[in-house]
C-alpha cells in the first residue's frame, strides 16, 4: 500500500465480493488503527467491519454486508471505506499537530508587543520579495471532507472555508506549499495556517470563535405558546391537533398563559420572539389578546424588543383578529403547501377548500396590515415531490417573496409513515429543483428567496453564523427556544412536545405550576441532551467539515434512534444537512451566475 | 479657494519676539479691552493708531506702531487669514503658518514627522529628527482654538510615537474643545501595547475616531507596503485593543498597483474578522512624496481596478459595514459606485483640471489633489447630468 493521492484500496490485490463479504489486509505502516476504526464507523450503515488478529504490521479486515447487498454496491462501499481510512489518516496527522493550538485559539491569547524597533532610517525601499515568509508554516486547526469527487472542503472552527483538490490538501498538510502560491495565500488569509512572520491569526481566531460562541449566551429568544390543540383542519402530517370542541381539555388557561409570559421575561435575551401556535390559535382569540397585552406590558417594563407572530391557517381570520394584530404589530405565519389541489389534499378542512380560505385570509391580512404582514411555510409530502415548480410558482402567484422548503419531520405516526414513503435523496432532488426554479425566478426580476438555503448561507458566510434554533451547537433546545404547552407543561422545543404526544416525554422540562425558571433551565432533561450532543465532540461530526454550518438535533435522534446522539451514518438528518450544504457550497463556489444572488440572500437582501 | 498654509513675506514694522510664537487672530479691536495677550489683532483698514495689549498685530497697510511689539504687514498670500484662525509666527523668517483656520472644515494638526512605517506611497515622507517642539506648540495652540470648531484632525508622521504625550494632547482637547470631533491618523502599531490603548480609552473623549491604514489581508503584503516587518500584526492587535476600549476605528486602504489586486480578498478578510469597525475608506493615491518618487511602479488607472473595487464594496456592504470611496473623480467610477464616493480632499489641496470643463457633475464630485497634475486617469471627462450622489 502506498499513501499517495488516489490510492484508496490496497494496491496489487483486487477486492472480491464473496458470501456477502469483502476481505482485505490493512498495512498499519500506512493506516493507523484509529483511522481504520473511524472509517469503519462511517460505513456502518452499509456493512459491519470485523478486524482480525495482528500479524506484524498488518491486520486482516472483513467487511460483512447484509444479504440484500449487490456486488457493485459492496465494492463501492469498500472503495469508500479505504478512501475514508486514508482521509482519516490525514486527519490524525492534522489533529496531532493542531491539538495544542485549539485551547489557545479559544481563549484570549496574550498580546505580546513585538520587539521590533521603529526602523525609519532605510531610505531604499525593499522589494516585495524581501517580505515573502520563509517556507516554514504551521497548520491551524481545521476539518476536511469530500465535497465532490476529488474536491475537498476544508473548514475551520470559526466557519471559514476553502475548496481544494485532494492532492493540494496532501501537499498542504505535508508542508509542501510555496509561500507565494495562491493556495498558500488563501489558506493563510482564512486562517488555516500561520507562519513565522505573523502570529496575529491566533488573536483573530480567538476573537472570531468567542464572537460566534457568544451567541449562546444571549439565551432563549423564541417562546412558543400552544394556546389550544383544537383545529378545524386535519392535515395529514399533523399529530398534535384535535377535532374536539372540548375547550376545557385542550385550551391553555389564562393562569398558565400569565405564568408563561412572566417566565419568558426571565430570559436575559434582549430580543424576544413570542410565537402563538396551536392547533388553530385563532380559535382562542381572547386568550391571544390577553397574552399580547401582558407581553407588551412586560416588554416595556423590562426594556426588551418584542416580536409577536401567530401561526395560523387563516380560516378564522376575523376583523377582530386583524385589529388585534394591527394594535400589537403581530405578524401572521401561515402554511401554504402549493396549488389548490395539492394544498387541499394535504390540509383538508371541514368547511370546504382550505386553500381558498387561506388565499382570502392572505388578501385581507395584507390589506389591513401591509404587504409584509403574512409569511408562509410549506411542508413536503410524497405528493409534493414531483411538483416543486408548481409549488414555487404558487408562492409567486400569491405575491410571496420568500419560500421555506421544508422536509417532513418524523414526529407522529402518520408523519412517520409519510416520511418512510420518501427518502433523503428524494427530498434533496426536490430541494435542488426547487432552488433552481427560485433562482431562475429571482434572476428574471421577481425578488424571491429560499429560507432554508439562506440560513445555511448565513452560517457559511457570516462571522457570527445564524441564530436559527434548529441548527445550533450546543443544540437550540431550551436555550434557543421554549414551548409552553396548552396544559401548562414546558418543553425544550416544538418537536419535543410532538414527541411527547407520541408518549416520549424526554424533552419535557417541567410544568408552569410547579417549576421556576431556574428549575426548568437547569433540569436534567435539558442539560443532559445539551452536553451530550455538542457536535464538536460527537462521533463522525468531530471530523466533519460541515460542523460549523450544522447543528445538533437531539430530539430528532431521540425520535429516530432512541438516543439524543445517534449514529450519524444512519441519520437522515445528517444525510439531508450534508446534501443541502454540498449543494449550496457548490453553487456558491462553482456557479458565478447564482453566487451574487446567494451572497445577497445571506446579507438579508 | 486654494490657500497657502505656510507662507513667508511678513514684514515687521518694529521690534519682534526673539523666537516663534502662537496666537489667535482677532478682527474686533476694542471689545476685548485688555485682552488675554493671546490674540493677534488683524487690521484690514488703514489705521492711524493700534490699541495696545495684543500679542501682535497683522496689518494690511503699514502704519506707525510706536513701541508695540510684533506688528507685521501681511504678504499677498496671507490675506486669507481671518478672525478665529490660530497661527504660528516665525519672526526671524518672516513666516506665518495656519494651525487652525476658522473658515475650513479640514483642519489638521501635525504632531510629529517621525514615523515607524515607511510606506512606499507615503505622501508626507517622515523625518527622523526630534521634533517634540511641534507637540509643545500644539499644546499652546489647542487652548486658543475656538470652541465652536467642528472637527480637528491629528496627523503625522505617526502620532502614537508621542506615547503619553498624545494622551495629554487629547485630554487637553477633551477639556478645551468638548464639542469638537477629533480624527487621528495613526498606523495603530503602538496600540498593540494594551496599556497604551487603555490610556486612550480612559481619556473618555466624547467624539474621537482613529483612522488606521491596513493594506492587505496578508501580513507579508501589508509589511511590504509599509516597509516594516511585523507591522501587520502590531496594527491589527492595535485595532483590536482600541476596539476593546470601545474607541471608534476606521480602516483606510490606499489603492495602488501593489494593493489593488487583493482588494476583494482584503474586503473579505475585513468582513470576516473586523466587522465591528466603524468605517472603511477605500482611497485613491495622492501623488505626493514617495508616491511621486515611486509613481511608475505604483500607478494604476482607477478604470483598471473597477471590478475589484466594486466587489470589495459589495462584500463590505453585505457585511453591513459603512464604506466610502475617497479621492476618486466620479468619471473614474462605475455609476453604481457613485453613492459611495465622498468629497474627501481637503480644501487647501483640492482642484479641478481643464478636462472638467463643462462637466454637469462637478458639484457632486470631490475633484483632484493639486498634485494630480503629475498623473490622472485616462477616464477623466465631463459627465452629463445624472442622479446626484449623497
Amino acid at each position: 500500500m502506498d499513501p499517495v493521492d488516489g490510492a484508496h484500496e490496497p494496491a496489487g490485490e483486487a477486492l472480491a465480493f464473496q458470501d456477502c463479504r469483502i476481505r482485505a489486509t490493512i498495512d498499519l505502516r500506512v493506516y493507523r488503527l484509529s483511522a481504520v476504526q473511524k472509517a469503519a464507523y462511517r460505513v456502518a450503515d452499509k456493512c459491519t467491519a470485523v478486524l482480525g488478529a495482528l500479524h506484524g504490521d498488518s491486520v486482516p479486515i472483513t467487511l460483512i454486508f447484509p444479504p440484500s447487498s449487490t456486488e457493485s454496491d459492496a465494492l463501492e462501499t469498500a472503495r469508500r471505506f479505504f478512501q475514508e481510512a486514508l482521509d482519516q489518516e490525514l486527519r490524525e496527522k492534522i489533529g496531532e499537530e493542531t491539538a495544542p493550538l485549539r485551547p489557545c485559539c479559544s481563549r484570549t491569547p496574550s498580546l505580546e508587543p513585538s520587539s521590533l524597533r521603529p526602523d525609519v532610517t532605510h531610505p531604499i525601499f525593499q522589494p516585495r520579495a524581501a517580505f515573502i515568509p520563509r517556507a516554514n508554516y504551521r497548520l491551524l486547526p481545521f476539518r476536511f471532507g469530500r465535497l465532490d469527487g476529488e474536491t475537498i472542503l476544508a473548514t475551520n472552527d470559526v466557519g471559514e472555508h476553502v475548496l481544494l483538490e485532494r492532492s493540494e490538501l496532501q501537499a498542504f498538510v505535508e508542508r509542501r506549499l510555496a509561500p507565494g502560491s495562491s493556495l498558500y495565500r488563501t489558506l493563510k488569509s482564512r486562517h488555516f495556517l500561520y507562519d513565522d512572520d505573523s502570529t496575529v491569526a491566533l488573536d483573530l481566531l480567538a476573537l472570531k470563535y468567542r464572537n460566534r460562541a457568544e451567541q449562546v449566551a444571549a439565551f432563549t429568544g423564541l417562546h412558543i405558546f400552544v394556546v389550544t390543540l383544537r383545529c378545524d383542519h386535519s392535515c395529514q402530517y399533523c399529530q398534535v391537533s384535535r377535532q374536539s370542541e372540548d375547550r376545557a381539555r385542550y385550551d391553555m388557561s389564562e393562569e398558565h398563559a400569565d405564568k408563561a409570559v412572566d417566565l419568558m421575561f426571565q430570559s436575559p435575551n434582549e430580543n424576544l420572539k413570542l410565537e402563538i401556535q396551536g392547533g388553530e390559535p385563532l380559535l382562542q382569540l381572547p386568550l391571544i389578546r390577553h397574552i399580547a397585552e401582558r407581553a407588551r406590558r412586560r416588554s416595556e417594563e423590562h426594556h426588551r424588543n418584542l416580536q409577536m407572530v401567530i401561526a395560523t391557517n387563516l380560516s378564522r381570520l376575523s376583523d377582530e383578529a386583524l385589529s388585534l394584530c394591527e394594535e400589537h404589530r403581530i405578524c401572521l405565519s401561515t402554511s401554504l403547501d402549493g396549488p389548490a389541489d395539492l394544498h387541499d389534499r394535504q390540509r383538508p378542512a371541514r368547511e370546504g377548500s382550505s386553500h381558498a380560505r387561506m388565499v382570502e385570509g392572505i388578501r385581507r391580512a395584507r390589506e389591513a396590515l401591509g404587504p409584509e404582514a403574512v409569511s408562509a411555510l410549506m411542508t413536503t409530502t410524497p405528493a409534493s415531490l414531483d411538483r416543486v415548480e408548481d409549488i414555487v410558482d404558487e408562492y409567486v402567484r400569491l405575491g410571496f417573496h420568500s419560500i421555506f422548503l421544508r422536509s417532513l419531520s418524523p414526529y407522529g405516526f402518520a408523519a412517520r409513515s409519510l416520511v418512510h414513503r420518501y427518502g433523503v435523496d428524494d427530498w434533496l432532488r426536490f430541494y435542488r429543483r426547487g432552488l433552481a426554479r427560485i433562482l431562475d425566478i429571482h434572476r428574471s426580476g421577481y425578488a424571491l428567496r429560499e429560507e432554508a438555503t439562506t440560513i445555511l448561507l448565513q452560517k457559511i458566510l457570516s462571522p457570527l453564523g445564524s441564530t436559527y434554533v434548529d441548527l445550533q451547537s450546543p443544540a437550540g433546545i431550551g436555550i434557543g427556544a421554549l414551548v409552553y404547552n396548552y396544559d401548562g407543561a414546558v418543553y425544550a422545543s416544538d418537536e419535543g412536545r410532538m414527541l411527547a404526544e407520541m408518549g416520549d416525554e424526554s424533552f419535557r422540562l417541567g410544568h408552569l405550576d410547579r417549576d421556576s425558571y431556574e428549575g426548568l433551565m437547569t433540569s436534567e432533561a435539558l442539560l443532559a441532551p445539551l452536553s451530550e450532543t455538542i457536535l464538536e465532540g460527537m462521533p463522525m461530526c468531530t471530523d466533519c467539515p460541515f460542523v460549523p454550518y450544522c447543528g445538533a438535533d437531539p430530539v430528532y435522534h431521540r425520535a429516530t434512534q432512541g438516543n439524543a446522539v445517534g449514529h450519524k451514518a444512519f441519520s437522515a438528518f445528517c444525510a439531508k444537512q450534508m446534501g443541502m450544504l454540498r449543494h449550496v457550497i457548490m453553487l456558491l463556489e462553482r456557479d458565478a451566475a447564482n453566487r451574487e444572488i446567494l451572497l445577497d440572500w445571506a446579507a438579508g437582501g | 479657494m486654494l490657500v497657502k498654509l505656510h507662507a513667508r513675506g511678513l514684514r515687521s514694522l518694529g521690534t519682534t519676539s526673539p523666537g516663534p510664537f502662537v496666537g489667535r487672530i482677532s478682527e474686533s479691536a476694542g471689545d476685548k479691552g485688555a485682552c488675554s495677550g493671546e490674540e493677534l489683532l488683524l487690521v484690514k483698514a488703514e489705521a492711524s493708531a493700534l490699541p495696545p495689549g495684543y500679542l501682535g498685530y497683522l496689518l494690511y497697510h503699514p502704519t506707525d506702531v510706536g513701541s508695540l511689539r510684533d506688528a507685521y504687514v501681511l504678504g499677498p498670500e496671507q490675506r486669507h487669514l481671518q478672525h478665529g484662525d490660530v497661527v504660528r509666527i516665525d519672526p526671524a523668517r518672516g513666516g506665518i503658518s495656519s494651525i487652525y483656520r476658522a473658515a475650513s472644515r479640514h483642519n489638521t494638526l501635525l504632531v510629529t514627522e517621525r514615523c515607524d512605517n515607511l510606506c512606499v506611497m507615503c505622501s508626507q515622507p517622515p523625518r527622523v529628527q526630534d521634533d517634540s517642539w511641534l507637540a509643545d506648540e500644539l499644546e499652546r495652540a489647542i487652548v486658543l482654538i475656538p470652541k465652536d470648531a467642528v472637527e480637528l484632525g491629528i496627523t503625522g508622521g505617526e502620532p502614537a510615537l508621542l506615547g503619553a504625550r498624545l494622551v495629554r494632547i487629547l485630554t487637553l482637547m477633551r477639556d478645551h474643545l468638548p464639542r469638537t470631533a477629533v480624527h487621528i491618523l495613526t498606523n495603530g502599531r503602538r496600540f498593540a501595547e494594551p496599556a497604551f490603548a487603555g490610556a486612550m480609552g480612559a481619556i473618555g473623549h466624547p467624539d474621537l475616531m482613529l483612522g488606521i491604514p491596513l493594506y492587505s489581508d496578508l501580513p507579508e503584503e501589508h509589511d511590504y507596503v509599509v516597509q516594516a516587518r511585523g507591522a501587520f500584526d502590531e496594527t491589527v492587535r492595535g485595532i483590536l485593543n482600541l476596539k476593546r476600549k470601545r474607541l471608534r476605528v476606521e480602516l483606510r486602504f490606499v489603492i495602488h498597483r501593489d494593493t489593488a489586486g487583493r482588494l476583494p480578498d482584503f474586503a473579505r478578510f475585513v468582513a470576516r474578522n473586523l466587522t465591528f469597525l466603524d468605517h472603511v475608506a477605500l482611497m485613491g493615491l495622492e501623488v505626493m512624496g514617495f508616491a511621486k518618487t515611486n509613481l511608475d511602479t505604483l500607478w494604476i488607472d482607477p478604470l483598471d481596478y473597477q471590478p475589484e473595487l466594486a466587489e470589495a464594496i459589495r462584500t463590505l456592504r453585505r457585511a453591513n459595514m459603512a464604506v466610502s470611496i475617497y479621492n476618486h473623480q466620479l468619471c473614474t467610477l462605475d455609476a453604481d459606485l457613485h453613492p459611495f464616493a465622498r468629497k474627501s480632499i481637503s480644501d487647501w489641496k483640492n482642484c479641478f483640471f481643464a478636462e472638467c470643463e463643462g462637466c454637469a457633475r462637478k458639484d457632486d464630485c470631490g475633484g483632484f489633489f493639486v498634485s494630480s497634475s503629475a498623473r490622472r486617469s485616462r477616464g477623466i471627462r465631463p459627465l452629463p447630468p445624472g442622479a446626484p450622489t449623497r
